[in-house]
C-alpha cells in the first residue's frame, strides 16, 4: 500500500513527473494507431472482448503516456466504456494482456487495480445514495485503519486518520463546488452533481492514474470550464489522466494526446490538431453521424414511404 | 374478557426469553440485510448449528460445558464461511437460495432417524444445561401482576438482555466506524466500492460471519433457556419472524431489531390471548361458527402479517427508520 498522503497534492508512488518533458516527448511519437510512447504507464495488446457475435473491443496495441492527459474519443458504441472496464478489471477480455507500471493486470481483481493506483469513474454514476456526500468522500481514502474489523471498535485507533481524511475531503468538495451539499444524502444530488462527486471521490484514493468516463456529461457550461481547469491541475500534480469525452472543443482544449476508437478498434491517434484533421477520424465520425446529418433527408424518406404505405392500405 | 390477563400475557412474552431469541436473531439479520444488503434467509441454520454445537459435545461426547460454549460460537463461523465462499462473489440471490436450503437441510439432518445417535432425532438432546441453571442467583421468579417470569425465565431473561445489550453495543460501535461505512456502501453499490480499492468479498464475508454469530447466540440462548434442543424449533418461520421484527423496528438502525422483537412478541401473544379468551368458555364472545378455539391461535399470525403489510405501505422505514433515506430511493 502506498504511504499515507494527507494533502492530496501529489499522487501515490512514483514521485514527480515532469509534465513539460512528457508532453514534449509525445511530439516525437508518430500519429499511428497503437504507436509506442516514450514513457508508457499503461500498455495493452491484443485485447479482445466479444459480446455474442459482436467484437465490442478489438485493440491491437495501446499505450498511454505517463503524466499527460489522453482523450479517448469515438462514436457511440465504439467500445470506449468496455475498454475502460477491461483495463480496470471490471470486465474480463477474451484475449489479450495489459500492464500498469510494468506489472501485468491479467486476472487482477478490480479492487487491486485501484490500489495499484489506477482508479476509474463510471459513465453511469455510482454514488452511494444512502450515504451523505461527506461519507461518500471519506470512503474513498485508502489505508484506513478503521476499516479493519478489530480496530473499528476502538475509535482511538482511527479517529485521527479519519479527521485528516475529512480535511482532505472537505478541500476536494470545495474544489468541486459541493461543499454546500456536504451533509446531504448523495441520492439527493442532481445528475451533474453526481458526476462531480464521483470524480472528487476517486481523487480521495489519490490515484497515480485516473480514468474518467464522460466526466463532463450533464455538467453545465460554466462549471465545465472550471472542471477543465481541475483536470488540467490533476495533470500538473503529476497524475496521468485518461478520459472519454464527446465534446470535441473540450478534447481539443485540454488533451495532450487523442486516441480514436471506432467499432472496437483504435483507428487513429495523435495530437488533438492532427487527429481532428485526420481523414480516418472524419470517416469514423461521419459513419456514426450518418444518421444525424442525414436525419432530415431520412425523415422525408420515411414520411414518403409511410404515405405510400398508407395510400396502399386505403385502396380497396 | 379480561384485559389484564391479555396485557400480562403480552408483556411477559415481550420482555421474556422469546423476545430475546428473536432480538438476537434479528440483530444478526440487521448486520446482513440492514447494513450490508446480504439476503440471509437461513438464520435458523445459524441458530441450529450453535444449539447443537452446544449440546452435542456435552451430551454425546461428555466434554465439559465450556467446550460446548466454544463449539456453539465456532459453528456459526464455520457455516458462514462455507456458505459465503461460493456465493458471495455471485449475485445477491444466490446467497438467499443457499442459506434457506442449507438451514432446511440442517434441520432435517438434525432430526433424522439415521443420525439419532448424534443429534437425538426428532426428540433432540437434553441434559446439558445444568451448569447454566446452577448459576441462577434468584431464589424465586417475579410476579408484578401485569408481568411475570418464572425463576428460570427470570435468570434467562437477565442473561439474555445483557447479551442483547452487548450485541447492540458492538453493532453500534462497528457501524459508526469506517468498517461500518464500507458495509453500508456495499449495500448501495458494490462496484463503486471496488473502484475505490476495497476488497468487497472480504467485507461481505466478515459481515456474514458477524451476523451469523449473532444468529448463533440466539440459538445458544434458546438452547440454554429451554434446556433442550429440538429440530422443530429451527424451522424457516423463525427466520421470517426475525425479518418481521427487523422490518417493524427499522433496518439499519442499531435498536431496530430489539424494539421490533419486543413489539412482535407483544402483538403476537397479546392477540393470541385476546382471541383465545374471545373464543373459549360456554358462551364465547366470537361464536364457534365464525372462529373456533383452535383457529384462534392461528388468526394472530394473519393479523401480524396484515400489520406488517400496513407498516410497509405507510412507514416502510420501520419505527426507527429515517424517512429521508426512503424518499431518495426513487432514482
Ligand atoms: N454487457 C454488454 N452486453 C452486450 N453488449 C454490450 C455490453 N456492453 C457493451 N456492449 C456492446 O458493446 C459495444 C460497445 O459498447 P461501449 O459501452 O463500450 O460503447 P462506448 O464507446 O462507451 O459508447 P458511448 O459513447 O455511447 O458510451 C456496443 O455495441 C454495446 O452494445
Ligand atoms: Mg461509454
Amino acid at each position: 500500500m502506498a504511504a499515507e498522503n494527507t494533502t492530496g497534492t501529489t499522487p501515490g508512488s512514483t514521485g514527480a513527473v515532469d509534465v513539460g518533458a512528457a508532453r514534449a516527448a509525445l511530439r516525437e511519437v508518430p500519429n499511428d494507431p497503437g504507436a509506442p510512447k516514450p514513457d508508457p504507464i499503461l500498455v495493452g495488446s491484443g485485447l479482445v472482448r466479444r459480446f455474442g457475435g459482436l467484437k465490442a473491443v478489438d485493440v491491437g496495441h495501446i499505450e498511454i503516456q505517463r503524466g499527460v492527459i489522453t482523450a479517448l474519443i469515438g462514436p457511440n458504441g465504439a467500445g470506449k466504456t468496455t475498454l475502460f472496464n477491461l483495463l480496470t478489471g471490471f470486465d474480463e477480455p477474451d484475449e489479450g494482456d495489459w500492464s500498469f507500471n510494468g506489472s501485468s493486470l491479467r486476472k487482477v481483481a478490480s479492487y487491486k487495480v485501484a490500489r495499484m493506483g489506477m482508479v476509474r469513474t463510471f459513465q453511469l454514476t455510482k454514488v452511494l445514495a444512502k450515504l451523505t456526500v461527506i461519507e461518500n468522500m471519506r470512503l474513498g481514502a485508502t489505508g484506513q485503519k478503521g476499516e479493519r474489523f478489530w480496530s473499528a471498535v476502538f475509535p482511538s485507533i482511527w479517529r485521527k486518520q479519519e479527521d485528516e481524511n475529512t480535511v482532505r475531503a472537505d478541500a476536494l468538495l470545495d474544489r468541486f463546488l459541493l461543499a454546500k451539499k456536504r451533509e446531504d444524502f448523495a441520492g439527493s444530488l442532481s445528475g451533474g452533481q453526481r458526476k462531480l462527486l464521483e470524480m472528487a471521490r476517486a481523487l480521495m484514493v489519490d490515484p497515480e492514474m485516473i480514468m474518467l468516463d464522460e466526466p463532463m456529461a450533464g455538467v453545465n457550461p460554466a462549471l465545465k470550464q472550471s472542471l477543465l481547469g481541475h483536470v488540467k491541475s490533476l495533470r500538473d500534480e503529476g497524475r496521468t489522466v485518461l478520459f472519454v469525452e464527446h465534446d470535441m472543443d473540450m478534447v481539443r482544449d485540454i488533451s495532450d494526446w487523442v486516441i480514436v476508437m471506432a467499432q472496437g478498434s483504435i483507428v487513429a491517434e495523435g495530437t488533438p490538431d492532427a487527429v481532428m484533421a485526420d481523414p480516418r477520424v472524419i470517416d469514423a465520425y461521419l459513419g456514426a453521424h450518418h444518421d444525424t446529418d442525414l436525419s432530415e433527408l431520412d425523415e422525408e424518406k420515411i414520411e414518403a414511404e409511410a404515405m405510400a404505405e398508407l395510400e396502399g392500405k386505403d385502396k380497396p | 374478557m379480561d384485559l389484564f390477563e391479555i396485557l400480562r400475557a403480552a408483556l411477559s412474552q415481550a420482555l421474556g426469553p422469546q423476545a430475546i431469541v428473536l432480538a438476537l436473531a434479528a440483530i444478526g439479520l440487521n448486520v446482513h440485510f440492514g447494513y450490508t444488503g446480504l439476503l440471509n434467509f437461513g438464520q435458523a441454520g445459524f441458530m441450529s448449528v450453535a444449539a447443537y454445537g452446544l449440546a452435542v459435545p456435552i451430551v454425546i461426547m461428555d466434554l465439559p460445558f465450556v467446550a460446548g460454549l466454544v463449539m456453539a460460537l465456532l459453528m456459526p463461523v464455520v457455516l458462514a464461511v462455507v456458505l459465503g465462499f461460493p456465493t458471495l462473489r455471485l449475485r445477491a440471490d444466490y446467497l438467499a437460495i443457499a442459506t434457506i436450503a442449507t438451514a432446511e437441510i440442517l434441520r432435517l439432518v438434525f432430526g433424522s432417524v439415521e443420525m439419532r445417535d448424534i443429534f437425538g432425532g426428532s426428540n433432540g438432546l437434553t441434559g446439558y444445561a445444568r451448569p447454566f441453571q446452577d448459576l441462577n442467583p434468584y431464589g424465586s421468579g417475579i410476579d408484578l401482576g401485569i408481568f411475570a417470569l418464572s425463576r428460570n425465565d427470570l435468570w434467562a431473561a437477565t442473561v439474555g438482555w445483557i447479551l442483547v445489550a452487548l450485541c447492540s453495543l458492538l453493532v453500534w460501535a462497528l457501524m459508526r466506524s469506517p468498517w461500518g461505512r464500507v458495509l453500508r456502501s456495499i449495500r448501495e453499490d458494490e462496484q463503486a466500492v471496488r473502484s475505490l480499492g476495497k476488497n468487497v468479498f472480504a467485507y461481505k464475508m466478515q459481515a456474514l460471519v458477524l451476523g451469523g454469530v449473532f444468529g448463533g447466540l440466539a440459538g445458544l440462548f434458546l438452547a440454554l433457556r429451554q434446556a433442550s434442543v429440538v429440530p422443530s424449533d429451527y424451522g424457516t418461520n423463525i427466520t421470517f419472524f426475525a425479518y418481521t421484527a427487523l422490518l417493524i423496528g427499522g433496518a439499519a438502525r442499531v435498536l431496530g431489531p430489539v424494539v421490533g422483537a419486543i413489539i412482535f412478541w407483544f402483538l403476537l401473544s397479546g392477540l393470541g390471548a385476546l382471541f383465545s379468551q374471545a373464543t373459549s368458555g360456554a358462551n364465547p364472545l366470537i361464536p364457534e361458527v365464525i372462529m373456533s378455539n383452535q383457529q384462534a391461535s392461528l388468526v394472530r399470525f394473519i393479523l401480524v402479517g396484515l400489520a406488517l403489510m400496513l407498516l410497509m405501505i405507510f412507514r416502510p422505514q420501520g419505527i426507527f427508520g429515517d424517512r429521508r433515506e426512503i424518499a431518495i430511493d426513487g432514482r
